[in-house]
């Protein structure tokens, strides 16, 4: 960053709040800890009301789509696209190119894959030959491993079910080396817990990669989104109940990131 | 009628909305015939400059887009399709682009601490010293654009630079010479922001 700096020329970029919405049958619900679920309403008119808050990208999980017909969450995703100009990601139970492919012609401008890409990582590297890396975003929900001397975190699948023994920061560099163009990056320790989300895990990922990582998992007020966008060096924080349970709007975030000394659009 | 030109790189629906909420008839499409008989051209796309060459060439594109653009309508580049505009790109070496601009396509550096491709919100200036460009009406200097990519263009003739963005430098994120624009960022995906130029573009 220093050189920048001496040049004169800084980086405007800001840093991202993205509001993701966990998606059921159509509709948006909320996992606690990935199990206890919440239903909080329509996934088009929440994306609506977060394109008027002016958040900066949106995602929606389809938490049950490993299981059942994908062809509700395309026409989530269809009538999304419609009315919301703002950039949309879409994952969950992604496995094939053919999956990609439906979400990006529905109108979804990112998709995040991840049980697919531990199963198959030729999926990273062919999906981002085939439709660009600005599009692939790998999800990895990493576990810190207990007793291990230095910090250390597990990558987990199928819905955070199923320990891998991969390391996480490893699998991120791997993916980076594939074609990834984003990492989502979920704290299973901190998720559900409103604690706010584990720092360390979020700064050694930022700096062993030079993809850009969006912090997930522990948002619980709004000192923690200027905790991982800091001290953890993400580029963006992506939280869910906080915001859907209007205990703060987007833009009460923002205005507090702002005041704090953060780049955010405001 | 818009034209959007369909030539297989990502998705074209947000462009198609986007643009009817301010034209009545907007096609998708990959024939020569639908852009030159359209009024206004755009050349939205993601993705790797090789491949999309590979796919203009294909579908036989490449010389009805010159030609739309001599014809002297309003056309549009979009993210990818401003990077096509000129004649070579560090992504695709050896792939000749179509060159109705001088200068170059560059990737961003990685040695300078920044996140490769620079995604996300960032601010657009107008170029200094020039005239005011029609489709940036009413769009406030320092307005924020989406962008998502990680090559950028360098023409060689600083004039057609309508706007500018700096991520680790300066690079021009909007051109424009006479009837062609085009942007780096996607006004599509820029809210209200974004929508301006849209309006604009569909009011020329």
């Amino acid at each position: 960053m220093h050189c920048e700096v001496k040049r004169g020329v800084g980086n405007m970029l800001t840093k991202r709040i993205i509001p993701c919405l966990d998606v059921k049958d159509g509709r948006v619900v909320k996992g606690v800890k990935f199990l206890d679920l919440k239903d909080a309403g329509d996934p088009v008119e929440v994306a609506q009301a977060y394109d008027r808050e002016e958040a900066d990208e949106i995602v929606f999980l389809d938490i049950t789509a490993s299981y059942e017909k994908r062809q509700t969450m395309l026409d989530v995703v269809k009538r999304t696209a419609e009315t919301v100009f703002m950039p949309l990601t879409v994952g969950g139970g992604i496995s094939s190119l053919g999956d990609i492919r439906d979400l990006l012609n529905a109108g979804s401008d990112k998709v995040s894959i991840n049980t697919a890409a531990v199963k198959e990582p030729e999926l990273v590297s062919r999906a981002s030959e085939r439709f660009g890396s600005q599009c692939i975003v790998v999800a990895i929900d990493a576990k810190r491993r207990a007793g291990s001397k230095n910090p250390e975190w597990e990558v987990y699948i199928n819905g955070g079910r199923t320990p891998t023994g991969i390391d996480a920061v490893e699998w991120g560099e791997k993916v980076e080396a594939l074609g990834a163009g984003e990492i989502l990056l979920t704290s299973m320790d901190m998720d559900g817990t409103k604690d706010g989300y584990d720092i360390e895990l979020t700064r050694i990922f930022s700096e062993s990669l030079n993809i850009p990582i969006i912090a997930s998992g522990g948002a619980g007020n709004l000192e923690h989104l200027r905790e991982v966008l800091t001290d953890g060096k993400a580029d963006a924080a992506l939280a869910a109940s906080i915001f859907h349970f209007k205990e703060h709007s987007v833009r009460e975030a923002k205005e507090y990131l702002k005041k704090k000394g953060v780049k955010v659009r405001i | 009628m818009i034209t959007i030109v369909d030539y297989g790189m990502g998705n074209l629906r947000s462009v198609q909305k986007a643009f009817e909420l301010y034209c009545p008839k907007v096609k998708v499409s990959s024939s020569a015939s639908d852009m030159l008989s359209a009024d206004k051209v755009i050349l939205p796309g993601v993705g790797a400059f090789g491949k999309a060459m590979e796919e203009l060439n294909n579908r036989g594109l490449v010389e009805p887009i010159k030609a739309c653009v001599k014809q002297g309508k309003p056309f549009l580049g979009i993210c990818m399709g401003i990077q096509l505009l000129f004649p070579d790109s560090e992504e695709a070496k050896g792939v000749k682009g179509l060159g109705i601009f001088k200068g170059s396509v560059k990737r961003f550096s990685d040695n300078v601490g920044l996140k490769i491709p620079h995604m996300g919100w960032n601010r657009i200036k107008r170029a200094s010293g020039r005239e005011p460009v029609s489709v940036l009406k009413d769009v406030p200097d320092g307005s924020y654009m989406y962008f998502v990519h990680s090559y950028y263009v360098e023409p060689e003739d600083k004039s057609i630079v309508a706007c500018e963005t700096e991520y680790g430098r300066t690079f021009a994120s909007g051109i424009s010479k006479d009837n062609v624009y085009a942007f780096q960022f996607h006004p599509e995906k820029s809210q209200s922001a974004g929508l301006k130029i849209v309006k604009n573009f569909a009011e020329l």
